[in-house]
């Protein structure tokens, strides 16, 4: 677990940043909380000749909620979202989620930018944002660009992002109704088994709108519209409840793992979206 | 002027024995300032890193080490064929076989060490291990014990005689060229009979995975050769220091009184820190090659993937009762997973450990007991992880057997255990499978744990759950774990206790200062057990002078008396035993001194807490302050100056602590989620040197219990692959993981200990692991199961509850 020789950059601006990933390409990549690239150097299976520390630069923290318009800098961690009472109140699912990831140490290095950037399936920011229909923001040599979340991720470690782009900041309209992030796993620090994000806005004692996002369940996040489809217009009985499961087992397509079989994560998911759901809904 | 303190402010000041005495090694630890062998940075020092196999078994087609060589800060580079000329290419294991220290010729597990970079720094070693070119040609991998024993793959041809032909091994004939040895013990025929014979037999496979004890800190060493007066010093996470002082002398040549072996700070060690390693044996290689310091410490992934695992035994049992419960026998047969090399840390006479203590808590009359070893493609290992000698494997497979029993019978499984335990007056008591058990007193902490955890309440409790949950009120199950177990620890008598010749007994070494302080010296060595904090505590107790005035050292080769070390929960039995006699002997002089000073014959004066007061004269006393001062400084007509004693230890037996837990775990059905409500533990370990120790130790061992039941475990897959080499994937809780633990004690002293101490490290990891267990198959039992595997990982919960039908 010791990791091959590096150049270590810390750049005060984003020129800087822009500055290296230009000249070195692919043999760059930058730095938020590391907690998923500094392991992958130190079992050498990521190879980064040149390390980009973004700490120092200016303008990638700070949580923004201005009227139901909320954006997140890169570089803010989890325990920022969890100490962040306005955050807190326009989008109390991101505090949910954040209080899931991990233990308190790597809450308070690991960021939501590093989260969703690196195209992890195990992350839980990804189905979060794609829940919450987040847009990513990036800056590359060309300037900026948005991209929605929902279409950012196309397998695992492999995202929308270009080798010498950055990601700068999300947002997302604030939520509305209720919210559940719902996760299993085996210890602390682990990855989920399953985990599902749920919106469900409710008019009339029926469901008018909802967004469903499971996590760790195939190589990208999913996002299940059938699954929330299937809820919309119902009062949530049992059978809308089935429905959905069922939309959601027909869109995710988990491995094997040391977590278990693939016929157990297909259980798992589908009573943790339930349980999930219920729970947005109790909020609703 | 001073008030006269009372016998019993006197007794407290010392810090003896029964006081909760602070642990006095804290101090250092939880300021960081621990002594490593990471730490250890020696002038020069060189770095050592393994080039190690990608593959399970493979034959070594050849090994380029230019691109290494030629890298800048490569100092060298060995392989097995640059040890072979010093014979060092193999080494002897713990039990009697030889395992590769640098593949020679193939490999044998995945991870095994290939090469051996030493470099100027540990980054430039990790580069050149990547340098090093080595060509493989894959063999048939072989990770079933069942399918080896079968199979026409040969694992050790190295073990075969002229054709083919298969000699004796260590312990014996071997039956296949994958087989090690095969163990029995006790009465195969009679037993075969009284199964066929009984009203009730409860057979079952019971496996016990393969795990690791995974201490916080890897193994590591310095080897230093100082080739000017030709000492070698090893600094090391060596659990037993003087033994490795042996072994190293033995195997490189080099005279014993040459050889310092240091075992520094140990963050912990569990059994993995006992066995030697290659890493050692290539350190001191290229120290004596390069004349300098080389230092290697493994990093986590090899720690796991390559130094000592534990357990992966497979208990196939049958045990047999009257319709009434009684046992009237048990039979045993395990097939025992080795790896690639027999590398188990046991005693020489027992192949298996004393898995022969398998007859638990129980008076069975009959017994019969075999183990077969087979070689696999898998590390080597089969170290006591928290407990001594296999003593886990047998408590797990009784506890088990035990609850299989009852469902057999339809009886309780507390009363089952009730009306078979040993009782006390049949103390000390002959096992069927050759042991004396010392002293025990089953049914008063059986009794006391039931009333504590109200045991019938809570197994309304349970049946009202069952009943909820037929009527689909909840999916929870309750599952109620019992466990009494009884552990075998303090090896042992040099009798039949040794590890490769050397008997195990230990020491200690007692030197009074003059003003009335001490150092003790142990051939033991803590690893986090508290060490320096309750020998001194035994000795406040034995020679009257305060705990906080008696240093305790170990570890050092050149200071320390010769001992075999820490691991079996033998440092109390065994070290703690002489500590307390060396005790006695400056006990001894200290009487005659005080005589003299007091001008009454030897006689006439007793020891009272400090001092030894004229009998009937309590006034007239000297104390062993005074009378340390004048061991050294005064003429004492027929006595030698100075105080000092020293106890070479044999114990006459075993000592056999023995405890009652009782666990109550909620199981999500659909989840496999467990949520450990209450764990109980009542643990009796004879006299109780420091309570709040004992209960550290307590909560170590079940947390490591609560690791190895729910989930901790080293996997492979068909190919050989370890899937469990980090911490992403090997269990190993948290605080978040780990319930309150209650607990509790009864006191049956060791009628043959001095101090009737009988140690406790390990008893509740040996307890526990069967009690998580036996929650989980509890909660099922209504519901038709009659056992199933660790560990209770959620996916084997929920596939457990899937295979019953109740997930609809």
């Amino acid at each position: 677990m010791i990791p091959a020789a590096f150049e270590y950059y810390r750049p005060k601006d984003m020129a800087g940043v822009l500055s290296v990933l230009q000249e070195h390409g692919d043999d760059a990549r930058v730095l938020a909380g590391g907690h998923s690239l500094i392991p992958m150097m130190k079992l050498r299976m990521a190879e980064v000749p040149h390390l980009i520390d973004l700490q120092d630069v200016e303008g990638l923290g700070g949580i923004s909620v201005d009227g139901d318009t909320v954006r997140i800098g890169a570089m803010t961690t989890q325990h920022d979202i969890i100490d962040n009472a306005a955050l807190a109140a326009a989008a109390p699912i991101m505090r949910e989620a954040s209080l899931q990831i991990a233990d308190p140490q790597v809450r308070y290095m690991g960021t939501v930018g590093g989260n969703v950037a690196n195209g992890d399936p195990g992350n839980d920011m990804p189905g979060l944002m794609q829940c919450l229909d987040a847009t990513f923001t990036l800056v590359g040599p060309d300037g900026e660009r948005t991209v929605e979340a929902r279409d950012f991720y196309e397998a695992a470690y492999m995202t929308d992002r270009e080798d010498d782009e950055i990601l700068t900041a999300v947002s997302f309209k604030a939520p509305k109704g209720g919210y559940a992030y719902e996760k299993q796993k085996r210890k602390i620090g682990d990855y989920a088994t399953a985990a599902a994000a749920v919106l469900i806005t409710k008019t009339d004692g029926k469901c008018s709108a909802a967004s469903i996002a499971m996590t760790n369940l195939s190589d990208t996040p999913i996002w299940s519209e059938a699954a929330a489809e299937a809820l919309v217009g119902t009062s949530l009985d049992d059978a809308a409840i089935a429905a959905a499961v069922a939309a959601m087992l027909g869109d995710i397509d988990p491995t094997d793992d040391n977590r278990g079989p693939v016929e157990f994560k297909r259980h798992a998911a589908s009573i943790i979206l339930r349980r999930a759901i219920e729970t947005a809904w109790s909020r609703a | 002027m001073n008030k006269e303190l009372t016998r019993e402010e006197r007794a407290d000041a010392l810090g003896g024995m029964g006081c909760k005495r602070k642990r006095v090694e804290d101090a250092r630890f939880t300021q960081g300032k621990g002594n490593y062998v990471d730490d250890i940075k020696l002038p020069g020092m060189l770095q050592g890193d393994f080039v190690r196999s990608p593959y399970a078994h493979a034959k070594i087609v050849s090994i380029d080490a230019s691109a290494a060589l030629a890298l800048d800060g490569v100092v060298a580079v060995l392989t097995a064929e640059d040890l072979a000329p010093l014979g060092l290419h193999w080494m002897p294991t713990l039990a009697g076989d030889k395992q590769m220290v640098l593949a020679d010729g193939k490999v044998l597990f995945q991870g095994q060490e290939v090469a051996f970079v030493v470099a100027k720094d540990r980054y430039i070693a990790a580069d050149a291990v990547e340098l090093v070119e080595v060509e493989y040609e894959e063999l048939p991998v072989l990770t079933d014990p069942f399918a080896a024993m079968e199979s026409d793959v040969v694992l050790r041809e190295d073990l075969l005689g002229e054709g083919g032909s298969l000699p004796d091994g260590a312990h014996g004939p071997r039956k296949h060229h994958n087989h090690i040895f095969t163990w029995e013990v006790g009465e195969k025929d009679a037993t075969e009979q009284v199964l066929q014979e009984a009203d009730v037999v409860a057979e079952e496979m019971v496996y016990y995975h393969r795990t690791h004890p995974c201490p916080l800190e890897t193994c590591g060493c310095v080897a230093s050769m100082d080739k000017v007066n030709g000492k070698l010093t090893l600094h090391g996470t060596f659990q037993a220091p003087h033994a490795i002082r042996t072994v190293v002398s033995l195997i490189s040549g080099i005279e014993e009184h040459n050889i310092r072996v240091i075992s520094p700070d140990i963050g912990g060690g569990f059994g993995n820190k006992v066995g030697a390693y290659p890493g050692y044996v290539c350190s001191v290689v290229a120290s004596i090659v390069t004349g300098v310091p080389v230092k290697w410490v493994e990093d986590r992934m090899e720690n796991l993937m390559t130094t000592a695992f534990a357990r992966d035994y497979w208990m196939k049992g049958k045990i047999s009762a009257t319709k009434e419960g009684k046992i009237t026998g048990l039979w045993c047969h395990t097939t025992a997973d080795h790896g690639g090399f027999d590398a188990c840390a046991d005693p020489t006479k027992f192949p298996a450990g004393f898995m022969n203590i398998c007859t638990g808590s129980y008076d069975i009359p009959t017994a019969y007991l075999a183990v077969d070893g087979v070689y696999t493609n898998k590390a080597p290992g089969g170290v006591s992880y928290r407990c001594s000698f296999r003593v886990t494997e047998a408590a797990y497979f009784i506890e088990r057997m035990i609850e299989i029993l009852a469902i057999e019978l339809n009886m309780d499984a507390a009363e089952l255990r009730r009306i078979n335990f040993i009782k006390k007056e049949q103390f000390p008591y002959q096992s069927a499978l050759g042991w004396e058990y010392d002293s025990g007193d089953y049914h008063t902490a059986w009794d006391k744990a039931l009333k504590a955890v109200d045991y019938d309440g809570l197994r309304a409790e349970q049946a009202q759950r069952v009943e909820d949950y037929k009527a689909g009120k909840t999916r929870k199950l309750m599952g109620i774990g019992l466990t009494h177990f009884t552990e075998i620890v303090g090896a042992g008598p040099v009798k039949n206790c040794d590890i490769l010749g050397l008997g195990m007994f230990d020491s200690c070494e007692i030197r009074i200062h003059p003003t009335g302080s001490a150092i003790a010296r142990l051939g033991t060595i803590s690893q986090g057990q508290g060490h320096a904090t309750t020998f001194a505590q035994i000795l406040a107790t034995e020679i009257g002078l305060p705990a906080d005035s008696i240093t305790i050292e170990e570890g050092d080769t050149d200071t320390a008396p010769y001992g075999l070390g820490t691991y079996g929960s033998r440092s109390t039995p065994v070290a703690g035993a002489a500590t307390a006699m060396a005790g006695r002997k400056i006990r001894a002089k200290a009487q005659m001194i005080a005589a003299y000073l007091l001008e009454v014959h030897d006689d006439d004066v007793e020891f009272d807490v400090d001092r030894f007061v004229v009998k009937g004269a309590p006034e007239k006393f000297k104390t062993m302050k005074e009378i340390a001062f004048a061991a050294y400084n005064q003429a004492i007509p027929g006595i030698e100056p100075g105080l000092e004693a020293v106890s070479y230890y044999d114990p006459p037996n075993m000592t056999y602590p023995f405890g009652a837990y009782v666990c109550v775990m909620d199981i999500d059905v659909d989840t496999g989620v467990t949520e450990i409500r209450r764990f109980y533990a009542l643990d009796d370990c004879g006299t109780r040197i420091n309570p709040m120790i004992i209960e550290g130790q307590v909560h170590g061992g079940l947390t490591e219990a609560l690791a190895v039941a729910l989930g901790q475990e080293i996997a492979y897959d068909d190919m050989g692959n370890v899937k469990t080499g980090t911490l992403m994937d090997f269990f190993l809780p948290t605080a978040w993981e780990v319930p309150n633990y209650e607990t509790d004690h009864t006191v049956t002293p060791s009628p043959h200990h001095p101090i009737g101490a009988k140690g406790v490290g390990e008893s509740p990891h040996v307890g526990g692991v069967p009690c998580f267990s036996n929650a989980v198959n509890d909660a099922f039992r209504a519901f038709g199961l009659r056992h199933t595997h660790m560990p209770h990982d959620h996916w084997r919960i929920w596939k457990t509850a899937n295979g019953l039908g109740l997930h609809g």
